[in-house]
């Protein structure tokens, strides 16, 4: 990591463009955090059912349940948040309107609140996360340590968070009103921290920027970069030029490839091999232009690698040890 | 070495899709973070260089991107991309950014005298509305698409829309956002709400006017006065001019299932990328939308498959063993041993990605595939997206 310490918060929201693997890394730093018997919650809002997939568990309810646990003692929960659910949660929560909930669902006024008011939405999905988050600060016995957000991509997550500017547009005073205020306290307070997720290639580092110039002008809390399915170069500043400008050196490559005893094809190994070289020289010339672009935005930063067998649970696990290794949690 | 499901799979001749003078629209469609605008781009300018008139109905193409294709008016209209054409002077290329907000206005300033369309556009209602309803995105794509359908028929302006679809949550939102939106403006909600302005019973019976009193009192308590009034003000606006919201949103359904339209599914080698593509070719089926096939982006290249990944990460060793014990000129050995273990990497995830493609393929036999190699860098103008072309149809 970076000079920069990864923040500590309450609620972690992991915010990144689609294929750069948030659900992933939400999952892993939920593992990292609940290490040494801490309780942490992994929270989906998407409806994807991407965390029972990673975990390999059947798909989650509307309810909070145990899904692993972390290395030194420690669990990990999950929550799938659905607006429809969360709204009826709501209603009973706050106005004890169980049975009205359910015939307003009849009438379709549930669809019409979830889909067609975004702002109505929002603030449902961030409401239960924050719900989750106050129990902590009230001490209550079925508090978390950390509760982990996997939240929309980064396109969409400064309106998300943004409960508050997109309500006041329909309800500028009134129990809604109140109730994304209420929210809004938590988020934007420093409670929370907003992490996103890259790649080093440029659209993905183009919309963390833009997203940090977004999220930064909407007041909302920075947290750190993760850059994504990094591979560690393997070969040097130099060979990687030469290998750029095709100036390797042919006949000694070819003589240590006769001495592992890989000499007989030379003619077409030795050009495969060079081609493979110059095109890893591209990119690694690619990935340093992005990393230098997002050290401009002076956030702390976590690199974690690309898993060349893939992500499963044991890669989980593995991703969660790098981060502890690097000082997360 | 796996990969046998995905050589039986058919291969997915592009060049003979876009020349098919019977299709009309091309649907790029898939998970986000694919390649899927740079996709439809791609097909796009093949097409026009092969002689065909093709408009580009994109959704959020990256910036350097747009500029390539001319895109920096965002007027909501095609524009042409100049010197694209065939090399005989056929063809031409038109390209255009979705404007979601502009194009609902325009729906609504379409349907409604000028003093009502001013209420509508006003109301904080359409506006949250139009500006990030979660399915007005694909809603507009769609209702863009009927348009320029129209426009292409009529003036005879285009011989081939492909349109890139929003980056949905999931890929299925796209098919159903028409119909929940028609359905959410045509239904059983909004004709309560507007009841007490159409006079009582009717279209509703007498059991739902019941239940009106207790309805409305509760939305009162939870949203509050205002933004009840509010919300009825809307509904009543858009009720009066949006009459044929479901007729619309059915015509742009019948027209994705109809045979002058093919679907591309585009997709990663990854995990997610490709089970959001398996869900959309079977949806597609379910609803008897033409698919054309799968493009399957970003394949890692072997120069040579002949030197398996055991043999480059021996060789490796040797070499590293030999460096250590004896040093050489240069560091020759330790270059060797770095270039067998990039080529033992690049195996690996080229097997893996293989392995990922292959089950797709087990589970949807007969999907068309074309794999496209994956490129070092992102692509920012048309040679780039020429040479995209080029290996989609290769």
């Amino acid at each position: 990591m970076t000079e920069q310490r990864w923040p500590e918060a309450t609620l972690h929201v992991v915010s990144g463009k689609g294929g750069t693997g948030k659900t992933t890394v939400a999952a892993a730093l939920a593992l990292a955090l609940a290490r040494n018997g801490r309780r942490t919650l992994l929270i989906e809002v998407e409806g994807r059912q991407g965390i029972a997939q990673l975990f390999d568990t059947p798909p989650l309810p509307y309810e909070e349940r145990k899904i692993a646990v972390a290395p030194e003692g420690g669990e990990v929960w999950a929550l799938a948040i659905d607006p429809q659910e969360a709204l009826l949660d709501y209603l009973e929560t706050f106005y004890n309107l169980k049975r009205a909930g359910s015939a307003l669902r009849k009438m379709g006024a549930v669809d019409f609140a979830t889909t067609i008011a975004p702002g109505l939405r929002d603030v449902l999905l961030t409401g239960k996360a924050v719900e989750v988050v106050r129990r902590t600060a009230k001490g209550a016995a079925d508090a978390y340590d950390a509760v982990i957000l996997d939240a929309p991509p980064t396109g969409r997550i400064t309106k998300f968070l943004n409960v508050n500017a997109e309500v006041s547009g329909l309800a500028r005073v009134g129990p809604i009103r109140n109730h994304a205020d209420l929210v809004m306290g938590v988020i934007a307070s420093p409670a929370t921290v907003v992490h996103l997720v890259t790649l080093l290639e440029e659209m993905p580092v183009q919309e963390t920027i833009d997203g940090v110039t977004e999220l930064g002008a909407a007041g909302l809390p920075l947290g750190g970069i993760v850059v994504n399915m990094t591979r560690p170069p393997l070969l040097t500043a130099d060979q990687l030029r030469d290998a750029a400008a095709g100036t390797l050196p042919r006949d000694a490559i070819a003589r240590s490839l006769q001495e592992c005893g890989l000499g007989a094809h030379e003619d077409v190994v030795v050009p495969a091999l060079l081609r493979e070289a110059a095109d890893h020289a591209q990119r690694v010339a690619l990935e340093d232009r992005e990393r230098e672009r997002i050290a401009t935005l002076a956030l702390p930063t976590l690199t974690l690698p690309l898993l060349s067998s893939g992500i499963d649970l044991g890669g989980l696990y593995e991703l969660a040890g790098i981060m502890h290794a690097e000082g997360v949690g | 070495m796996s990969g046998h499901m995905l050589a039986r799979a058919p291969h997915l001749d592009v060049d003979a899709l876009l020349a098919d003078p019977a299709i009309h629209i091309i649907v790029c469609t898939g998970a986000g973070g694919v390649g899927k605008t740079t996709t439809a781009a791609a097909l796009a300018l093949r097409a026009a260089e092969s002689g065909r008139n093709v408009c580009v109905l994109t959704i959020d193409p990256a910036k350097r991107l747009a500029q390539a294709m001319g895109l920096t008016s965002l007027d909501n209209t095609p524009r042409q991309v100049p010197g694209v054409c065939a090399p005989d002077g056929s063809g031409s290329l038109f390209a255009m950014m979705l404007d979601m907000k502009r194009t609902f206005d325009e729906v609504v300033e379409s349907h409604a005298d000028p003093e009502r369309a001013e209420q509508i556009l006003g109301n904080p209602f359409y506006q949250a509305l139009s500006s990030s309803f979660a399915g007005t995105q694909e809603y507009m794509a769609m209702e863009k698409l009927g348009q320029l359908h129209v426009r292409a028929q009529d003036e005879g302006t285009w011989d081939l829309i492909v349109v890139d679809t929003p980056p949905s949550r999931s890929a299925l939102d796209f098919l159903d956002a028409p119909a929940r939106l028609g359905s959410f403006l045509d239904g059983r909600f909004i004709r309560i709400l507007t009841a007490p302005a159409r006079g009582a019973g009717r279209g509703i019976g007498r059991l739902a006017m019941v239940g009106f009193g207790i309805f409305t009192g509760v939305l009162t308590k939870i949203l509050g006065a205002q933004v009840l009034a509010d919300l009825g003000t809307f509904v009543a606006a858009i009720d009066t001019t949006f009459g044929g919201f479901r007729e619309r949103a059915d015509a742009t359904y019948a027209l994705l299932k109809d045979s002058g339209t093919s679907f591309v599914v585009v997709a990663a080698p990854e995990r997610d990328a490709l089970r959001e593509a398996a869900y959309f070719v079977e949806r597609l089926r379910t609803d008897d939308m033409p698919l054309a096939g799968l493009v399957l982006n970003r394949m890692q290249q072997v120069d040579d498959p002949e030197l398996t990944v055991e043999q480059a990460a021996s060789g490796a060793q040797v070499l590293g063993e030999l460096a250590d014990s004896a040093p050489d000129d240069g560091g020759r050995r330790e270059l060797t041993a770095a270039l067998l273990e990039l080529h033992a990497q690049r195996l690996q995830v080229a097997d893996r990605q293989l392995h990922l493609a292959d089950r797709f393929a087990a589970a949807h036999p007969g999907v068309a595939v074309a794999r496209v190699t994956a490129l070092p860098g992102d692509v920012h103008d048309l040679d780039g997206l020429r040479t995209v072309g080029a290996l989609i149809a290769r």
